[in-house]
């Protein structure tokens, strides 16, 4: 690992991924505060997975998939594109991208901040389970799948089936929307989901106006398989 | 007017059973879930037998010459290995369709024995976690409860493509099972009924798991093994795409395994049994020329240590066992244990309407022994202690029975029993294991013997 003041440089023309992951996990300790540079990723998957550290990785270009896989604490910025499963699982810290995402960006994240300044494909935000999703542009088909608990803020337009089968998260979208799916209705906006698309919105640097956006919650028909059954099933 | 003669000619086609379930169909207008695995006759490992030594073999003493059980999984790759004393694992169960007090009971039994257990959908509890020295942590479509605190916990991860009770479909907990420590695990309300999806979040075919395998060596910088579990259907390209994707170990699951809740259909009417399966498994990691690499789990109606023998000679690497746990545990028996005290619970199987032997009803989350439910008084039922020792008694028997039938194989190690050592009581059995009919050198479908 060379050292430049108080940035690191991991390039991963000279190192193999193995090398640049393990690095960044056994000396998680001593990294935190830290600006990480990691060079030349070249669209390589699991770029900065399972990291666990409050440190600040700048990844110099596209990567491929599950990049920033299961983050906890980091707050990691990639210059590019990302494939497929950006953040996906993430627990906690910050994930911005400045390019677009592919398929199911933030599946299944936890906790945390996942930004993608560009557009993101379908299934953005599948299975989310807590954390918030801003994405600047628009979103692909059947995002926010089985959402369960989080935010995915849409400033542009959303893909049809939007929310199908959604527990308690919420979607928020400023643009057209091509189709709800099961399960998922327009809601009333209240001054709580106010309050939390500017803290939103103001994290992930837009300067949208909360009041534009449409809010998608579940309706909540399929929460009882079969509701008339009286647990005889 | 003359009365006509009794008649109680019972229709094969429309018997009781299937008037029995036109009947509620009818009335519910939905379909039955329930728990357990088939029901129905399969094809299965008792239709084959042990060729044991005679002239023509030289057996082992039962009692004094050692029979080498040792197993280990996953060593091509990991760094960690999983080392096992006996070749008979635990298979994935959820914490939420079972108990707490039921999983610890399995880990300690599990770690007396020197074998691994697994979690199942819902993630790992501490319990669990605490009381099985070699733990196998699931990662499944619904990742309820999935989190990289407990991949670094593991001491392998599963990755889970399907089950034999139901490959292709998903899973439902239904809302009677989902007390405020389940639904908190799994980041869902209380109460309502939860369904694990059939397919992966982040990745949608098996080039795409090869990447998922990736990432998650990558996260476990290359330590753990990582399995992965199918059902049986389409064994022979399931197998290969699994082994081609980078999976260490591959957990073969046939269609007489266990579930807590599914639909009766998939039960009944879905994969294939285990017995064709091992052999198609097999055949595909020696196709690929990768059985030195990749070792093959099995499982789905492993419930004696014949069974496991056969699997082994069949080409099993391991196998897995699941409703036979719960009944060490005391599943379908008539009484629970009260600090030694045998307590009555067949009023508590009758209102479900069943007898302690036909009870199936895992999903209701009523088990009247205290292991399927999250019941605060119900889940009492099952003192750990008492479940280990139980469990415990339970695969010391099977592994007693494996090196029985191994020793009088002439075999100093299970692992080398082989196809050579059965013969199939049926035409259907030798077709699907490709072993010859008893009294015969007939492989029905092998060139050269019609």
């Amino acid at each position: 690992m060379a050292s430049v003041g108080e940035e690191i440089i991991l390039d991963l023309q000279k190192q193999s991924l193995r090398d640049v992951n393990r690095s960044l996990h056994e000396n998680s300790p001593g990294l935190a505060g830290h600006s990480i540079q990691i060079l030349h990723p070249a669209g390589h998957h699991s770029v900065a997975a399972g990291v666990n550290v409050a440190a600040h990785i700048e990844v110099q270009g596209h990567v491929g998939y599950y990049a920033a896989g299961m983050n906890r604490q980091a707050k990691i910025t990639i210059d590019g594109n990302a494939g497929c499963g950006l953040a996906e699982n993430m627990m906690s810290g910050q994930v911005r991208v400045k390019g677009n995402a592919s398929t199911c960006a933030g599946a299944t994240a936890q906790g945390g901040l996942l930004i993608i300044e560009g557009n993101a494909a379908s299934r953005c935000g599948i299975s989310l389970k807590g954390a918030d999703i801003v994405v600047g542009g628009s979103v692909g088909h059947m995002s926010g799948f089985m959402a369960q608990a989080g935010r995915l803020v849409v400033c542009g337009d959303a893909g049809h089936g939007l929310g199908d089968s959604l527990y308690e998260a919420v979607i928020y979208v400023r643009g057209e929307l091509h189709g709800l799916g099961a399960d998922a209705e327009q809601q009333d906006m209240t001054d709580e989901d106010v309050a939390q698309l500017e803290r939103l919105l103001a994290a992930a640097e837009f300067s949208h106006k909360p009041q534009d956006f449409k809010r998608i919650g579940s309706a909540r028909t399929l929460y009882h398989w079969n509701p008339d059954a009286d647990l005889e099933y | 007017m003359s009365h006509r003669p009794l008649n109680l000619e019972e229709s094969a086609s429309y018997n009781r059973n299937v008037i029995e379930y036109i009947h509620l169909a009818a009335e519910r207008g939905v379909y039955d879930i329930r728990g357990l695995g088939a029901k129905r006759q399969l094809p299965s490992l008792d239709d084959l037998v042990f060729l044991t030594a005679s002239a023509s073999r030289y057996p082992l003493e039962g009692y004094r010459e050692k029979c080498e059980t040792k197993t280990v999984l996953g060593h091509h790759r990991a760094e960690r290995p999983i080392e096992l004393e006996i070749p008979i694992t635990i298979a994935g169960m959820s914490f939420g369709s079972l108990s707490a007090n039921t999983k610890e009971a399995i880990g300690r039994a599990a770690t007396e024995m020197g074998t691994s257990t697994t979690t199942g959908d819902g993630g790992m509890t501490p319990e669990e976690r605490e009381s099985s020295k070699t733990l196998v942590y699931q990662c499944l479509p619904s990742r309820y409860g999935f989190n990289p605190e407990d991949v670094l916990k593991a001491d392998a991860i599963e990755i889970v493509l399907g089950q034999g009770a139901k490959p292709g479909g998903g899973g439902m907990l239904l809302g009677q099972k989902i007390s405020p420590r389940v639904a908190g695990m799994r980041t869902l309300p209380e109460g309502i009924d939860q369904r694990s999806a059939c397919r992966h979040p982040d990745w949608t075919g098996p080039d795409d798991l090869a990447i998922k395998i990736e990432e998650l060596r990558e996260i476990t910088d290359w330590q753990i093994p990582i399995y992965v579990k199918l059902g049986a259907t389409r064994v022979k390209d399931d197998v290969k795409l699994a082994v081609k994707a980078g999976a260490d170990v591959v957990v073969m699951d046939g269609m007489q395994g266990g579930t807590a809740a599914t639909q009766q259909v998939f039960i009944e009417h879905s994969g294939i049994p285990t017995l064709p399966a091992i052999r198609l498994a097999r055949e595909a990691l020696e196709e690929m020329r990768v059985s030195e690499q990749v070792q093959l789990i099995v499982s789905g109606g492993i419930r004696t240590g014949a069974d496991v023998a056969k699997a082994l000679a069949l080409g099993a690497d391991a196998v897995a066992i699941g409703p036979g746990v719960l009944m060490a545990l005391g599943c379908n028996s008539s009484h629970w244990a009260d600090h030694g005290e045998m307590v009555d619970a067949t009023a508590e199987y009758a209102q479900l309407g069943v007898q302690p032997g036909y009870c199936h009803h895992c999903q209701s989350g009523l088990c009247p022994v205290g292991i399927t439910t999250q019941d605060e008084q119900l889940e009492k039922r099952l003192d750990p202690t008492w479940g280990a020792r139980r469990l415990k008694n339970y695969l010391q028997v099977m592994n007693m029975e494996l090196t029985t039938l191994a020793r009088a194989c002439g075999k100093s190690n299970v692992h080398h029993l082989e196809p050579e050592d059965l013969v199939a009581l049926t035409v259907e059995a030798a077709a699907m294991a490709k072993v010859p009919l008893a009294g015969t050198d007939w492989i029905p479908g092998e060139r050269g013997h019609g």
